[in-house]
This record gives structure tokens, C-alpha cells and sequence, in this order.
């Protein structure tokens, strides 16, 4: 049993790969090992700024011998079998052992593979490791041809046994593995020998280096809040922003300085947002004021003065960011309180796209689609109009030029300083939502009418231009403009016919030209303008993307196929369709349903097979005088009652108690196919029955089109 | 350690003579308006080919969007960056760079000094690179690439480039709050002279002139020139009649490959440039890098030999 201790010391590995740099480490080698034949106790991989390194515990000295024995030719077949065979197992004629077989004598060839050492297999294992390794971006350097995230210095890479320590000998690219690394770039000198992991984490933190991603992220945070807490103030938990300074620092060093009081009355989003992207700051609050009057930093060293250079000079940085932060708010809040019209005319500059005009056309077209949609979702026309109308202006605005990731929330507090209702205001900020399938969903009626409007321009613009998403390449971000739209309406549960929305929104665009896929649909299927027949294309997209939806959300594909049904039954009602899915996939999952559908699926084979051999359609007649079983009369009767309770109940919309109504069919029908033969010899009983069957299809169909379900 | 540096001119002659130190040939800016240090040829072009190569430079830059009139504490349209080159680059090549924060009076031991991931791309000379931004207690004071591709070509050997932004550096240095407040010389001379002596007036002039004085259509007809002049100078036969010997007009060429970057820059700077049009612009320059890389490879000093065809 050895120890394996490796590490691959470099210049500074970008903080955001460094997790997963240390995981693919630890996975490819142990892996690698495994499948050449070692076995190992434990391992786990770590990783700093400068270096990824795996502990491997308890691993086997050696892989075990391997005795493998293959079949040949028969002794005696032709001379090219046999030489094909040589060549397969590499051996020679004379290294082959003839053996009786069930058909004679047949060549064997016995290929002994001895055990071999750990450290041959390690050094093995860790080259094709290095020389593969999944770095999502990586580089070469000097004259060499290796790559890696950025320059690699050194190996460590030690069997650590009883006997002691001993270095792997393997050299990838003129890097000779040893066991030797350095410590912290500045508070430590010279080169640090290790004989074991365990010797290696502490000499490592004797020379200022945290190996434990965890550690320092522990440290850092524990600091920090005692820092604040010393001050009566609170650190802002940031767990992204903890991750990333983790990966910024071996030896984390937490400062705190203050934000200058010219600042305070900034947004708190600006301070935070500031500090955040362009300095890696925490932002401390003071839970008197409840304003960020701090921020806190954290450095890689400890220096003679305790910081205070270090805490100078970032202050003075921040204080520059600031400045700019204050001089666009201020300069933004005159032109918010002069009614923004300096930014809604400056749209008229900005280019959405160069076919589909600029963002001020864009904004004018979402203001009266948002005019339209409003009273669907409850909302006042004029103010989702007037929502609409600013809701992009924020974009000319000079603090959301520096901070884009601030556009929205900007805009809500320029239009409440521009005096505009709070439902206006709430809309700037909520109508981008939501942004990804776990953000939360605007339920206020002027935001959702908006942010509908904003999506539907969007999706049917770029349809309009042939610029849909394909495969992998949706540039656009159309797929996500679909799933927001879908989840505006589940959640709120609007009742709203999307293809008329869509058919007025593509009419705002630029006439699609005939070509292509629209070309060939509109000589297949006369009856519509190229308008309707993109609003239509568009619709279908909707519902794949609904179907992704309800994948998710454990609703089958085929369910929801099996509710769309045709154009004219309202299919593009998302909140009907889910609604009548969501019953359908209850019933199937219950015993009557289940077994209700193979009572249909069986009535319609049989049906649709008599209809192809006599050419006719068997829908109506059915007559119970020509029943000859009881069950037959049944079958009748229960139909009669489900029709009776089925109609009104989906023009009800009740589509449990249609699905319950359905489900009454099921015994009735289970206990017809078990008397009755429908192929009867006598003509009269088999139409009969046959347009009996066809029943029981017109009525299920009624519900759903079980012909689509699956199983 | 060394004394902290009184001026803004003691702190380029300490990296000058710092990377003159380390072997670095020390030459002069190139004479055409460039966008940044890198677009000159001692980097560009010589980033290409097998030669080995080591330079170090200042380089006056211009980003005409940039200008201020002279007021903004940190942006101007005109300033200088400090450029280092080599070619394979060195493996100690980020303790050269510290050693040349140390000649200038950043202690590390004093000092936050980080390395913080930042990939560099050009669009317009079609080149990438790996490396850091160099932060000092929060401030970028440098940019550190090694180059990956250049005019669309693969940089093999691997150049190492360090970019110094020299006012923000020195500001920071000198302890400046407003760049046009740093002394250029020795504050203690007979003629002190500051930043704002010697460019205020400038600044005005050339963002006005950026701004609204610079005439489009000359631009945007120069760009024509530029672009039509770089492609017709690599079209040439590369064996001049003249002298019969194989001659390629690649810095010639290149030089007009800068000069309507640099026209492109205006043009933006003016707002005559859409959004959508800004990429098609990008686009035109790269295809003349990317024709002056191609050519460049071509030549002795882009390590082509004759036995090699």
C-alpha cells in the first residue's frame, strides 16, 4: 500500500475554473488507476490560485497479473486466419498451444500480463492526464507544445510508502516531476520538499498557503462577519463573490474600509453592484441606517503596516468608481425628472436590428400590443401603455450604460422619480422577468402585460425575419422569450388566445417574404396570409417549447399531444391546454384510466381495420335493439350517460369530471370485448357493433385524442 | 528598494531602463496614431514567425471616443501605454514584471498585488490571448497576455506581453488624484512642468476635433484609400523587377491597415457608425491584418527561409 500525492504548480489559474479543475483532476487520474488495475482506500483533490494537487490514499503497489486465454483457428485452417490471429494477440506460431476442441484441434493462444508497478501506472496515468486535461480554455507558452490553463512550472508527484517517500519518475514537456513546490508568491521563500499530503498541507501553511478551497473561503467569511460585527454592522452575504475571492487569494487577508459619506445616497444596488463587478467587495451594512456605509476586501497578504497601504489605495479606487456612479445618477435622475424624453427619443438612435428598426419603433410596437393584451390579464390599457413606453428608456440612461446588468431596476427608480404610478414604476424593473426558468414570475397586471408584449414583439419579429433558433444557435434568446411567455401565463392562469395576439404583433413587422418553408406551407395550405401562417409557425414553436416545459414538470410529450387537438379547438390557450394535460395525465395515471385506453385503443384498431378492408366510415347508427348481451346493452346505456355528462363538462371546462365521466366507460367496455365478438358473422350485428365502437372513439376523442397517447 | 519616483517621467526612464536591463531591445514609439501599444509592428507583425524577439517601448495611443476636453481625473483620448514583448516568452516572465513594479516603487510586501484572470481578444488584428489584468490594491495597473493568435495566425513560438497603462500607473505611483495635476518632470526643477502643462489644451482641442470638428465623409473616403492602398501593396509580385530580389511591402501595407484602424476609431467617435455597421468595419480591418500577417510570414524577419519552399 503506497500514498500518492500529486500537484501541478502553475501561474495564477482563473478563479471560476479552479473547482472544477481540482474535481476532472481527481476523477481522471483515480479513474485512470482503477482501469489499469490499481485499487485505492480514498482520494481527494484540492485546488489554490497557483496549483491543483490529489491525494491518493491506500493504493495498491501493484496491478495484478493477468491471464488471458483467446480461441483461434482450427489447427489446420487457411494460412491467413492463422496470421490474422498472430497479428491480433501478437504472438508467434510457436507461442500458440493447440488444444482438442468439440471440433478437432484448435489453436490457443495464452497471453500472460504480468502485475505492474504503481509508479510505472501512475506516470502513465498523469501524462495523459496533463495532456488531456479538460481545461474549457487553454494555452501554449514559450517554445513548448503543452497546454495548460496558463503556464505549468512544476510537478510533485510521491508514492509515499513505509519505506518513505519516493518520486514518481515522469517528465511531461521537459517538466520533471519531483517533490518540490514553493509557497505563498510573496510571504514565503525559496523550495518546499515534502515526503507526504500530510507533510505537504502543513508545510504549505507554514509558507502562508491555504490548500483548502473550503478553508479559505471559511476563514474569509468568518473574518469578515467578526470585522463588521466588531463595528455593529452586518456583512451582505454574497455566496457567489465568496466563491470567487477563494479562488483569488492563498492567503486570504480580510480589510474593511469605509464608503465616503458623498456616496451613501446612492442606490444601494449601485453601491453593491460597483463594488461587486469592478472590485470583488463585500458591502457592509449598518443595521441602524440600513444603508452599505462599508465594504470589505480581501487581500492576498499581510503586511507590515496592517493594510492600511493596501486599504488606501483601494479606497481611492472605489472612490473613483463611485464618482462615476454618482455623476450618472445624478445627471440621469434631471433627465428622469424632465419625463425621460431625452432617452425615449435617444431609442430612436439605437438599432434593435437592422430589419426590424430601431428600439423606439420596438417600443411603439410593444406599447400597443400591451394596450391589447391588458385587459386579458387584468391590467388598465393606459397604463400598460405608458409602462410600455419607458420601460426601455433606461437603456440611454448613463448608469445602466456602465452597469448593463442594472437595466430594469434603474428604470423603476428613474419613473418614480419622474413622478409615473407605481405600477408603471414596478413594470420597468418586472417586465424582462421572467429571465430563466427558476426566476420568479411578475404577477402585478401592468408588468405581465408588458413583459408579454416585450416577449411576443420579440418572437414574432424574428420569426417575421426567418431568424428562428436552430439547433444549438438561438442567438436571440428566443427559446427563453417562449418559456417566459408560457410561464407568464401558467402562473398568472390568463385565458388568452395566443394566435391572435401573435397574428396582430406579426402584422407590426415587416411583410415575411414567400420563400422557403413559408413558401411551401402557403402553397400547401391555401386559406391565409403570410402573416397568419408565421403567427401559426410560431405558435407550434410555443408549443414544443411547452411540451420541454411540462417534461420537466413530469407531463409526457405525448399527453400534451393528445390535448392539442386541432387549431379550431384552442390550442393556443396554454392555461386551457395545461389544464386539460394536467387531467389527462391524472387519469392515465389510474387504474380505469389505464385500462380504459386499451379498451379505446382496441375498440379503434378494430375499427379503423373494418373501415380500411369495407372502405366506409362506421359513425353512426348504433342501434341497442341488434344488443344480444346484456353487457352489450350496458355498453349502450353507460355510453348514453357519458356522452350526457361528458358534453357539458368540457364546455365547462371541467376536464376531471369528463376524464371521470370517461372513466365510467371502462368496466362497461372491458366487459362488452369479453362477451361479444364484433367481426359476427351476421352483417347487421357487425355494423352494429362496429358503429358501437365508434362510439366509444367519438365520445374518448371528445376528451383527448387518445390516439396520440402512447402505451 | 529604491526611492519612490518624483515624476511621471522618472517612471518611464526606471521601466526603460529596467527592460533595457533584462535584455530588451528599447525602442521608439511608432509614428502613426494607433488605438494601443500593441498595434505596432514590434508586436503585431513580430509576434509571427520562429524569430526570437524582445522589445520594450512607449507607445502614444489614441481612443478618440475617450476624450474629456482634459477635465475627467483618468480618461483621455491621447495617452501612453508602456509596452513589453518577448518571444518565447521566458518562464520567469511574471517575476520580471514584479521585478519592474519593485523598479518603480511598488513594494510586494506592501502592496495587494493579483493576477486576475482576463482573456485578450482584438477583433480588429484577428489575435487572442490568454492572461491576467494585473491588479495593485484593487487598481489594474497592467495587462499580461501571452499570445495565442495573431492576424489569424498561431503564434509559435508563444510571445509574453505586458501592457502598462503609464498615467493610471504613475497617478497611482505619484499619488495623483487628477492626471492632469501629475508632474512630467522633477518638481523641484527650475521649469516644473505637470501633465495638465503640457496636454490640457490638447485634450480640448482633439475632442473637439473627435467630436464634432473631424469631417465623416473625408473619414470615411480615407477609409477607402487606406483599405484599398494596403490590399494593392501585397498584390504586388514579391519579386521586385528593380533589384530582383524578393521584397515584400508588408509594413507599408501595414501601415495603412493602422491608419484605417485608427480612421474607424474616428468614424466611431463622430457616431456616423451604427451598431450594425460597427461590426462590418471591425471586420474590413481584420481582413487587412490578416492579409499583413500572412504576407508578414513570408519574409525573413516572420522567419520564412527560401530552402523552406
Amino acid at each position: 500500500m503506497a500514498d500518492l500525492l500529486i500537484e501541478l504548480f502553475s501561474e495564477e489559474i482563473p478563479a471560476r475554473m479552479q473547482a472544477k479543475a481540482a474535481d476532472d483532476l481527481g476523477k481522471l487520474i483515480a479513474d485512470g488507476l482503477v482501469e489499469a488495475g490499481l485499487t485505492y482506500a480514498s482520494a481527494a483533490a484540492f485546488a489554490t490560485p497557483r496549483r491543483l494537487a490529489l491525494s491518493v490514499e491506500g493504493l495498491t503497489a501493484e496491478s495484478r497479473a493477468v491471464r488471458e486465454e483467446r480461441k483461434g483457428p482450427a489447427v489446420g485452417a487457411p494460412e491467413a486466419a492463422l496470421a490474422g490471429f498472430l497479428r491480433s494477440t501478437g504472438l508467434t506460431r510457436e507461442q500458440l498451444v493447440a488444444r482438442d476442441d468439440k471440433k478437432g484441434q484448435v489453436w490457443f493462444a495464452v497471453i500472460e500480463k504480468p502485475g505492474r508497478k504503481a509508479e510505472e501506472i501512475v506516470a502513465e496515468v498523469l501524462e495523459t492526464t496533463v495532456r488531456s486535461f479538460p481545461w474549457p480554455k487553454s494555452m501554449r507558452w514559450g517554445a513548448g507544445s503543452l497546454r495548460w490553463v496558463r503556464p505549468l512550472h512544476s510537478i510533485i508527484c510521491i508514492l509515499t510508502t513505509e519505506a518513505g517517500a519516493q518520486v514518481v519518475p515522469v517528465s511531461i514537456d521537459g517538466i520533471v516531476a519531483g517533490n518540490v513546490t514553493r509557497g505563498h508568491r510573496f510571504m514565503s521563500a525559496g523550495d518546499i520538499t515534502v515526503t507526504s499530503f500530510e507533510d505537504y498541507e502543513a508545510k504549505l501553511k507554514r509558507a502562508k498557503v491555504f490548500l483548502r478551497a473550503e478553508d479559505r473561503s471559511a476563514a474569509i467569511w468568518h473574518d469578515a462577519t467578526t470585522l463588521a460585527f466588531a463595528q455593529g454592522l452586518e456583512l451582505v452575504e454574497d455566496k457567489g463573490l465568496l466563491a470567487e475571492v477563494s479562488g483569488l487569494v492563498e492567503w486570504p487577508v480580510v480589510l474593511m474600509g469605509a464608503i465616503g459619506p458623498q456616496f451613501l445616497d446612492l442606490p444601494p444596488e449601485v453601491l453593491q453592484t460597483s463594488m461587486r463587478e469592478h472590485q470583488k467587495f463585500f458591502s457592509v451594512r449598518n443595521p441602524r441606517t440600513g444603508r452599505f456605509e462599508r465594504f470589505v476586501t480581501v487581500v492576498n497578504i499581510e503586511t507590515p503596516d496592517n493594510g492600511a497601504t493596501i486599504i488606501a489605495g483601494n479606497g481611492k479606487v472605489l472612490t473613483a468608481r463611485l464618482s462615476d456612479a454618482k455623476f450618472f445618477w445624478e445627471k440621469d435622475l434631471r433627465v428622469a425628472k424632465a419625463g425621460m424624453e431625452e432617452w425615449t427619443r435617444g431609442l430612436e438612435a439605437v438599432t434593435f436590428h437592422n430589419k426590424l428598426g430601431s428600439q423606439a419603433d420596438r417600443v411603439a410596437r410593444i406599447a400597443a400590443l400591451a394596450r391589447e393584451i391588458a385587459p386579458m390579464v387584468g391590467a388598465d390599457p393606459d397604463l400598460a401603455e405608458q409602462a410600455a413606453r419607458v420601460a426601455k428608456a433606461d437603456l440611454r440612461s448613463a448608469m445602466v450604460g456602465e452597469f448593463p446588468e442594472l437595466q430594469g431596476l434603474m428604470g423603476r427608480y428613474y419613473a418614480s422619480a419622474a413622478g409615473m404610478p407605481a405600477e408603471v414604476a414596478a413594470a420597468c424593473e418586472e417586465h424582462y422577468a421572467p429571465l430563466g426558468p427558476s426566476d420568479e414570475v411578475p404577477s402585478a397586471p401592468v408588468s405581465v402585460a408588458v413583459a408579454l408584449a416585450d416577449k411576443i414583439d420579440t418572437l414574432t419579429g424574428f420569426w417575421a425575419i426567418d431568424e428562428k433558433p436552430t439547433g444549438s444557435k438561438d442567438p436571440f434568446a428566443l427559446r427563453r422569450a417562449a418559456l417566459g411567455v408560457i410561464r407568464l401565463v401558467l402562473t398568472n392562469g390568463i385565458r388568452c388566445r395566443l394566435l391572435n395576439i401573435m397574428d396582430c404583433a406579426v402584422r407590426r413587422h415587416p411583410e415575411p417574404e414567400v420563400r422557403g418553408d413559408l413558401g411551401n406551407l402557403m402553397s400547401i395550405l391555401p386559406g391565409g396570409d403570410p402573416q397568419w401562417f408565421i403567427a401559426r409557425d410560431c405558435l407550434d414553436f410555443f408549443q414544443d417549447r411547452l411540451k420541454v416545459f411540462l417534461k420537466d414538470q413530469g407531463i409526457r410529450h405525448d399527453v400534451i399531444d393528445a390535448c392539442l387537438g386541432d387549431n379550431e379547438a384552442g390550442n393556443d390557450d396554454l392555461t386551457l391546454l395545461v389544464k386539460r394535460a394536467e387531467a389527462l395525465a391524472a387519469f392515465l395515471k389510474s387504474d380505469d384510466g389505464e385500462n380504459l385506453l386499451q379498451g379505446f385503443k382496441r375498440a379503434n384498431n378494430i375499427l379503423t381495420q373494418a373501415e380500411a378492408k369495407d372502405g366506409v366510415e362506421y359513425s353512426y347508427g348504433a342501434d341497442v335493439k341488434f344488443a344480444e348481451y346484456p353487457e352489450e346493452v350496458a355498453l349502450f346505456t353507460a355510453l348514453d350517460t357519458a356522452e350526457a355528462a361528458i358534453r357539458p363538462a368540457m364546455a365547462a371546462e371541467d376536464f376531471g369530471a369528463a376524464m371521470s365521466a370517461m372513466a365510467g366507460l371502462r368496466a362497461p367496455t372491458d366487459a362488452f370485448f369479453t362477451v361479444a365478438q364484433v367481426n359476427s358473422d351476421k352483417q347487421v350485428i357487425r355494423r352494429n357493433r362496429l358503429n358501437l365502437l365508434s362510439r366509444i372513439r367519438t365520445i374518448c376523442l371528445s376528451v383527448a385524442d387518445l390516439t396520440k397517447v402512447e402505451g | 528598494m529604491q526611492e519612490t519616483p518624483r515624476s511621471f517621467q522618472e517612471i518611464i526612464l526606471r521601466l526603460q531602463s529596467f527592460w533595457s536591463s533584462k535584455g530588451c531591445a528599447i525602442l521608439q514609439p511608432y509614428d502613426m496614431e494607433v488605438g494601443a501599444g500593441t498595434f505596432h509592428p514590434a508586436t503585431t507583425l513580430r509576434a509571427l514567425g520562429s524569430r526570437a524577439w524582445a522589445a520594450a517601448y512607449v507607445q502614444p495611443s489614441r481612443r478618440p471616443t475617450d476624450g474629456r476636453y482634459g477635465e475627467n481625473p483618468n480618461r483621455l483620448q491621447h495617452y501612453y501605454q508602456y509596452q513589453v514583448i518577448i518571444k518565447p516568452s521566458p518562464p520567469d516572465m511574471q517575476d520580471l514584471y514584479l521585478g519592474s513594479l519593485r523598479a518603480i516603487g511598488i513594494d510586494p510586501h506592501v502592496h495587494d498585488l493579483r493576477f486576475v484572470e482576463d482573456d485578450w481578444e482584438s477583433p480588429t488584428l484577428g489575435a487572442w490571448g490568454l492572461g491576467w489584468e494585473v491588479w495593485c490594491d484593487g487598481m489594474e495597473v497592467s495587462q499580461f497576455t501571452y499570445f495565442q493568435q495573431v492576424g489569424g495566425h498561431d503564434c509559435r513560438p508563444v510571445s509574453g506581453e505586458l501592457t502598462y497603462g503609464l498615467e493610471r500607473l504613475a497617478m497611482y505611483v505619484l499619488g495623483v488624484g487628477h492626471v492632469m495635476d501629475m508632474p512630467f518632470n522633477d518638481p523641484q526643477t527650475p521649469i516644473p512642468l505637470t501633465y495638465g502643462d503640457i496636454f490640457r489644451q490638447t485634450e480640448e482641442e482633439y475632442s473637439r476635433h473627435n467630436f464634432d470638428g473631424a469631417e465623416t465623409a473625408q473619414l470615411l473616403r480615407h477609409f477607402e484609400d487606406a483599405e484599398a492602398e494596403c490590399q494593392r501593396l501585397l498584390a504586388f509580385d514579391e519579386i521586385d523587377p528593380k533589384t530582383g530580389k524578393r521584397i515584400i511591402m508588408v509594413h507599408p501595407a501595414y501601415d495603412q491597415c493602422i491608419k484605417a484602424s485608427h480612421l474607424f476609431n474616428l468614424l466611431d467617435a463622430r457616431g456616423v457608425i451604427s451598431v450594425t455597421e460597427r461590426q462590418a468595419y471591425i471586420g474590413r480591418v481584420r481582413a487587412l491584418a490578416k492579409l499583413c500577417a500572412d504576407a508578414f510570414v513570408r519574409t525573413e524577419a516572420g522567419g520564412f527561409t527560401p530552402a523552406a519552399t
